[in-house]
């Protein structure tokens, strides 16, 4: 989360909002092992807790629950598509000059054999500019949804 | 399988016959051959042959057994590097099931569709891939010529000359000027000259704090200058003097044998002169006639296949697409598309819209790393800039520590992409 700092992620009740329910959506390289909190009342009062240890409180926003912003956002149609694997193999060369195939990390995360939804998420966060990465930023800027899909498919298959 | 020189010739019979005769090998496997096996054409080969083994027939032909990656070099200049780290085999290209070739490809019939060999075989191609990196420019700089390069080295192609030009600035004498003569446009790795400075400055911090360095650039500005200007204040001060085309910088001679840059019409003697010439395509692409007279290739932007021949595609350096830098990342990006459009037409899978990417990583200082990136489509002119993105001045340290250490794993992984 440190390394989120210096790269220009300000943490707002927005983000961090996010980062609660959901921590692949913003933070990467998270090898830890809570999976977020899907529960947006259980979250608002993780935050009010965390507010008050704050020394510049915010008020947090008066909206309803349900409102309430969860990043990124997905339509649960884009969530739902059917990536081409296929399609996601030709597109995942583009990944491969970074990110190892056999899933090494050596300075940039491994991205082989998340569930797919994850890496929606993930990549749809970066699209979003939601996570600050500027790389991923300009690789995820320009992928379709289905495109995005094919990618999960295939890169959850690799061995 | 890798075949020397001598293998080549003495596996015989059988080798003889699939060259000469195809056919008799079961008519249908399509031959590509691919000439470099640098970042461009280790990538292209190994791609064809994991995707479309059972139908194409690939062979790389390369000049040298081992590859001594240029990216990176500038690191190893600077103390941060192994030499081994940079040098790659091809056993892996090999056993992902290419015939590995290591001659120097001396001519191309595009008639004939064949490739010759200095050691005088003829292989017959469908298809053939030039990646051959570049070749300098000869008169670019007055005064030097390859000959040259062993006391004013380029170290432009890494090697042997990589080597010799680090033990110059080690051996240099206390408080003495290491010279570079920048190139001019277009050449390999933009910010590649820059990287370098910063490398033999911090070199030259710890050994010999009083020695200068003069950057003698044709251009009025280069990659990522309010980057590299920034970290040479705040980390050489005072050592880095650089002299653009206003002050002389574009009218450079050299003297080999006396140690002297003229700038101006006055002379000066320097102790370390590192030339690095204007370029060109690698001499192949012109021997194949598919260069222009800018001289580099001249390809269709959808697809990296030479405007001169619907059976040639050219990689990497040598080739004129547009908008992308010559860089590792851009011929392993290029080598990417060509691969899928070659298979498309060689064995009918299907064919996806081209996407180009590069990236490139520049070290100032220790854990003091910078980026410029974009991505890239192709429009029927050329290859476009999509979205662009670069480091920012007065960026904290550790955000440029994660920078650095972000080039390692790009390193780590781009090299195996390439090599297996
Ligand atoms: C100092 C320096 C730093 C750099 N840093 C970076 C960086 O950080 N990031 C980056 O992306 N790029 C960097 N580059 C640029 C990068 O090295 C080149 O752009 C890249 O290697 C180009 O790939 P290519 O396939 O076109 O040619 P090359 O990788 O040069 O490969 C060409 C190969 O073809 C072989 N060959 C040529 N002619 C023949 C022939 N007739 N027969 C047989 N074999 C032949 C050569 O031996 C060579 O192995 C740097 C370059 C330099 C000089
Ligand atoms: C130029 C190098 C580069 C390329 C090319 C690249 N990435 Fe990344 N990727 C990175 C870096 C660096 C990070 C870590 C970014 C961060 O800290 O948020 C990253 C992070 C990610 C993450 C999040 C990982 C995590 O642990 O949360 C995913 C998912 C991802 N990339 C997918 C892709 C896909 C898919 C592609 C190809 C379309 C791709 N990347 C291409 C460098 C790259």
């Amino acid at each position: 989360m440190a390394r989120m700092g210096s790269d220009g992620l300000t943490w707002t009740l927005e983000t961090l909002d996010a980062y609660v329910e959901n921590p692949k959506a913003l933070v990467s390289g998270t090898r830890m092992n809570y999976r977020g909190m899907a529960d947006a009342q259980a979250r608002g009062a993780l935050i009010a807790y965390l507010r008050e240890w704050s020394d510049k409180p915010q008020n947090i926003p008066e909206s309803e629950p349900t409102a309430r912003k969860t990043d990124p956002d997905l339509d649960p149609a884009v969530l739902g598509i059917v990536g081409d694997a296929e399609y996601g193999e030709y597109l995942s060369s583009e990944c491969s000059t970074c990110h190892q195939r056999d899933g090494s990390d050596q300075g940039i995360p491994s991205i082989t054999q998340w569930p797919e939804e994850d890496f929606v998420v993930a990549m749809h966060a970066y699209k979003k500019k939601l996570r600050p990465h500027p790389v991923m930023q300009m690789m995820a800027g320009r992928l379709s949804n289905d495109e995005i899909a094919a990618l999960a498919a295939y890169f959850a298959t690799l061995e | 399988m890798i075949l020397n020189r001598r293998r080549f010739i003495g596996t015989g019979i059988a080798t003889g016959a699939l060259l000469s005769a195809p056919t008799v090998w079961g008519q249908t496997k399509a031959k590509v051959v691919v000439i470099g096996g640098g970042a461009g054409g280790a990538t292209v080969a190994r791609y064809l042959a994991k995707d479309g083994g059972d139908a194409l027939d690939v062979t790389l032909i390369e000049a040298n057994p081992i590859y001594t990656t240029c990216f990176f070099s500038n690191l190893y200049l600077g103390g941060f590097r192994e030499f081994e780290s940079l040098q790659h085999g091809y056993d892996k290209v090999a056993a992902g099931g290419v015939t590995v070739v290591t001659d120097m490809a001396t001519a191309v019939d595009r008639a004939a569709r064949t490739v010759t060999l200095a050691g005088g075989q003829v292989l017959p191609y469908d298809c053939l891939v030039l990646s051959p990196g570049i070749d300098f420019k000869d008169g670019s700089v007055p005064g030097w010529s390859v000959e040259a390069a062993e006391i004013m080295p380029h170290a432009y192609k890494a090697g042997p000359q990589t080597q010799l030009l680090k033990k110059m600035v080690e051996e240099m004498p206390q408080g003495g000027t290491f010279a570079m003569v920048a190139p001019p446009n277009p050449y390999r790795c933009p910010p590649g000259p820059y990287e370098r400075i910063s490398m033999v400055a911090h070199l030259l911090k710890q050994k010999n704090p009083t020695a200068k360095i003069l950057v003698l650039d044709p251009k009025d500005k280069y990659s990522k200058q309010a980057l590299f200007e920034e970290g040479w204040a705040k980390h050489y001060d005072g050592m880095v003097s650089w002299v653009g085309p206003e002050f002389g910088g574009g009218a450079v001679e050299v003297r080999p044998d006396t140690m002297e840059v003229i700038v101006d019409g006055e002379a000066q003697k320097v102790d370390v002169c590192n030339v690095i010439p204007g370029q060109m395509a690698g001499k192949i692409a012109a021997l194949a006639g598919v260069t222009d007279d800018s001289g580099w290739a001249p390809v269709h932007p959808d697809s990296m296949k030479a405007k001169a021949d619907g059976n040639v595609y050219v990689l990497g350096d040598s080739s004129a697409q547009g908008d992308m830098p010559k860089s590792a990342f851009s011929a392993n990006s290029q080598a990417k598309v060509a691969a899928m459009s070659i298979r498309g037409e060689l064995t009918g899978s299907r064919v996806f819209p081209a996407k180009y990417s590069n990236t490139c990583w520049s070290l100032i200082a220790p854990e003091d790393g910078v980026k410029v990136g974009a991505s890239y489509e192709p429009t029927p002119e050329k290859i476009a800039s999509v979205e662009s993105f670069i480091s920012a001045t007065g960026e904290d340290a550790a955000l440029r520590k994660a920078t650095y250490e972000e080039s390692l794993g790009w390193y780590a992984g781009i090299t195996a992409d390439i090599f297996g």
